[in-house]
């Protein structure tokens, strides 16, 4: 078994932003390990603009942001990019054990960082009744269908939850030439961005229907409509308020998740509601030398805060190694 | 066109053990099923436990037959290559009055021949379930009692079936059936089955089948049951299948040892009217979450992944197995509730005794083949082994589903062996089973099936005709 000075498991603009910022601190023996065959990591599937305002001051699109940092990275020695390569299991000292075509390796890392990134939450995980067809979606899977795989998830859309991604695949659908029937959000406002809201709802006179909640799911085959219902102050419902929307589609769109079922394995505390690390400080854990950064330690609004953090991140990770050296 | 020896109507666990029964022997048989995978009716939707009789009243053809199906299913999982996990149960005491109960159940369970029956006491559950409630004082304790995965048993029923010459046809719903002379003209959209036999083993519409032979004392009445799924993480919260005790209809709610790995809990028990009604409630979510934290107090809502709804086809009290005298030659496997799944080869046994001595003539074929080669999951098996297979074949490492960690591989060789849909993908290798949902993986699960079934991606489908999953291309728009 080989070791590495540092190990980055995940390249979006996390992993990239930890590598290049510890790289620019001296360390250059960096393994940046990606399961995808792209750098990048979500900022691919997400073609619309509104990234780097803060960092850049420029307004660009997901890959136009992401392609300036695997420009930047991919000119440095020392850092080597391993793609197609998916980590399967962590032990507690660093050793982490991986895929790649034809391979299973294993590698030492002597300091980690985990940028891992969210997955999103699903209809299962706020107990939506009902049936169990085809047609329902998290937001992420409906932009990688349309965006990257040119299908058509459906066209009679209703949208549960008013999180950022769900906002921007409303507009999506309706530019795809598809009906967005509502947004259903329990609480009293969006929980997206004024911008999102604004250029992705209020211009396409999308009905919003806040502390209303989705009863009830219906279709035997295929979504045929569901059940909306408000809410009030609690939560709870309100009797003899329900009323039903037709539809093909149901998309979810009701919070991110940190990622960190392998830091877990390891032995690494998480908190059970947040499933982050539990930790006083900014991308740390509670195993010295293993670190976690961007969405994987917390859920970010923008992708420039991300950056910000796992830069700092990968400051950290490279002090870690000069004091264990020293 | 030579007329089958014996039609089976219905591949769910009935219909495919007693076809694969039926497979030992020279005979001409073929299973018509209506969806478009076996096992898509309530095979699939079930608890997954090899009970081991206990709960059933005595001298019932249900118990009888578990007990002998519990015994049967393990030379039948060896065969097959399913994972056969004998976890043991425990039916949990929770006062004196159920203390006292559980001698009567323990009675009433030997005297049906279940085997080695034990009572244990608090400080034994204190050791061997230290998860379970301060409040259990006792439990029944059973150890033949197991877990395994339902669809993997139908599916792999069905294969082996197949495999020594049995004819299957799936999407071939029978409507009308005519008794001739000699035998039965069956009647589907692919056009009429001729056979001498017929076996009506069609689960919760058997009392329509029964009624296009003139049978008209079969109703079937749902009994909904309602389960969640665990995340993974909790496996080990609990070492047995943990049961309360019984009550009239339904055994109650249990938490479940799942043969691949994640706690299930459940399931409700609720007579409805609608045999296509599926949906999950509200009410039934917090019943089950009352009744599994009775046991296991730590049980929380946030633990679901997943959840969904199966019924129990109801005749009665019991199963109705019988020759049919005034259709001669007319099998019916009716009522079977739980626990049927347990009860499959036992009651494919049965039938096929019925059916020889009504004059089917059954002649052992020379070569039959009992054995077939497992699935094999990449993360069941020690790192030095993966590492050998991945070596001879790198799509054994291309991870498809993250999550339950499928490989590419293991997703083309259920295809190969019979998946026609997402939900039978998952079924088999458990990619999109896992706490995403197929957020990460759907795409690729579904391009892989378009390109092995040599569709288009907009006719991949959920679970068969109508549940499509995408509304078309975005390019013919
Ligand atoms: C919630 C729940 C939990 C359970 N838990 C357990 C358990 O833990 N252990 C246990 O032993 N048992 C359990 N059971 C019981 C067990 O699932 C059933 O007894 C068993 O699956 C019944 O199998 P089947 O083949 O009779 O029915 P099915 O699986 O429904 O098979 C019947 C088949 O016939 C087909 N069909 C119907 N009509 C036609 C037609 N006209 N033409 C062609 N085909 C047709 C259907 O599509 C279907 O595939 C449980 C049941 C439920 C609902």
């Amino acid at each position: 078994m080989h070791e590495r000075e540092l190990v980055i498991v995940g390249a979006g603009p996390a992993g990239m932003a930890a590598a290049i910022a510890a790289h620019e601190e001296g360390v250059k023996d960096i393994l940046l390990l990606e399961r995808d065959q792209y750098l990048g990591g979500i900022l691919n599937q997400c073609i619309h603009t509104g990234f780097g305002i803060e960092y850049f001051k420029e307004v660009l699109t997901g890959p136009e942001y992401a392609e300036r940092f695997i420009h930047n990275l991919l000119g440095l020695q020392g850092i080597e990019v391993s793609l197609k390569s998916f980590v399967v299991h962590l032990a507690k000292n660093k050793t982490l054990t991986y895929l790649r075509p034809g391979e299973l390796e294993t590698v030492k890392a002597r300091a980690l960082i985990m940028a891992t990134g969210c997955r999103e939450k699903t209809r299962e995980m706020v107990h939506i009744a009902g049936t169990r067809p085809a047609g329902i979606f998290s937001a992420g899977l409906a932009q990688k269908l349309i965006n990257i795989e040119g299908l058509l998830p459906g066209k009679e859309v209703v949208i549960v939850g008013s999180g950022d991604i769900g906002l921007i695949m409303a507009r999506r659908f309706i530019l795809e030439g598809a009906q967005v029937k509502g947004i259903i959000e329990i609480q009293k406002q969006s929980r997206g961005l004024t911008r999102n809201v604004v250029q992705c709802v209020e211009d396409f006179d999308i009905p919003m229907y806040c502390r209303h909640k989705i009863a009830r799911i219906h279709g035997r085959d295929r979504v045929e409509g569901v059940d909306v219902v408000a809410v009030d102050e609690g939560l709870n419902e309100i009797p003899n308020t329900g009323f039903r929307i037709g539809c093909d589609t149901v998309l979810m769109s009701v919070g991110l998740i940190p990622e960190n079922e392998l830091v877990e394995m390891a032995g690494v505390a998480l908190d059970k509601k947040t499933n982050s690390p539990v930790s006083d400080t900014l991308n740390t854990t509670s195993i010295p030398g293993i670190f976690v950064c961007g969405n994987a330690f917390k859920v970010y609004d923008v992708v420039d805060s991300v950056t910000r953090d796992s830069a700092a991140c990968g400051r950290l990770a490279a002090a870690y190694l000069k004091g264990s050296n020293g | 066109m030579r007329p089958y020896d014996v039609v089976i109507i219905g591949a769910g666990v009935v219909g495919a053990a007693i076809g694969r029964e039926l497979s030992r022997y020279k005979l001409t048989v073929a299973i018509l099923e209506k969806s478009e995978e076996v096992g898509f009716g309530v095979s699939k939707s079930n608890s997954g436990i090899i009970h081991p009789g206990t709960q059933n009243p005595t001298g019932s053809l249900k118990g009888r037959l578990c007990v002998e199906g519990n015994r049967l299913m393990r030379t039948l999982a060896r065969e097959l290559g399913l994972d056969f996990k004998e976890v043991g149960e425990l039916i949990v005491a929770f006062d004196e009055e159920e203390t006292f109960r559980l001698n009567e159940l323990k009675k009433q369970a030997e005297a049906l021949g279940v085997p080695r029956l034990q009572i244990v006491d608090k400080k034994w559950l204190e050791e061997h379930e230290p998860n379970l409630s301060r409040e259990a004082l006792a439990a029944l304790y059973a150890p033949t009692a197991a877990s395994i995965s339902p669809y993997r048993l139908v599916f792999d029923l069905c294969e082996n079936a197949i495999q020594n010459g049995l004819e299957l046809f799936t999407e071939s719903p029978v409507q009308g059936i005519v008794k001739t002379r000699d035998g039965f003209d069956v009647q589907t959209p692919r056009g009429v089955f001729r056979s001498r036999f017929l076996v009506n083993a069609a689960g919760l519409y058997a009392d329509q089948i029964a009624r296009m032979v003139g049978v008209t004392d079969v109703t079937i009445t749902p009994r909904k049951g309602e389960e969640f799924i665990l995340d993974k993480k909790r496996e080990h919260m609990a070492n047995h299948l943990l049961f309360p005790l019984p009550s009239k209809i339904s055994k109650g709610i249990l938490v479940i040892k799942t043969s691949d790995g994640n706690p299930m809990i459940g399931p409700t028990a609720q007579d409805i009217s609608d045999k296509e009604d599926l949906s999950t409630s509200d009410d039934g979510l917090k019943k089950v979450l009352e009744g599994a934290q009775r046991m296991i107090p730590s049980v929380s809502a946030d633990d679901i992944i997943a959840y969904f709804a199966g019924l129990r086809p109801v005749a009665g009290e019991d199963f109705i197995i019988r020759h049919e005298n005034a259709v001669a030659g007319c099998v019916t496997a009716a009522g079977i509730q739980s626990p049927g799944l347990t009860a499959a080869p036992a009651i494919a046994r049965m039938v096929v005794r019925i059916l020889k001595d009504h004059g089917l003539a059954l002649k052992k074929k020379f070569f039959f083949r009992a054995h077939q080669t497992e699935l094999r999951h990449l993360f069941s098996i020690p790192f030095s082994v993966t590492r050998r297979l991945i070596k001879k074949d790198p799509s054994c490492g291309d991870i498809v589903c993250r999550c339950e960690m499928v490989s590419a591989k293991e997703v083309r060789e259920a295809i190969e062996r019979g998946a026609k849909t997402l939900d039978g993908i998952k079924f088999r290798t458990r990619a999109q089973a896992g706490r995403c949902h197929g957020s990460f993986c759907t795409t690729r699960v579904m391009k892989i099936l378009a390109e092995g079934r040599k569709i288009p991606l907009t006719q991949v489908t959920k679970r068969g005709k109508g549940s499509q999953i995408v509304a078309g291309d975005r390019r013919d728009a």
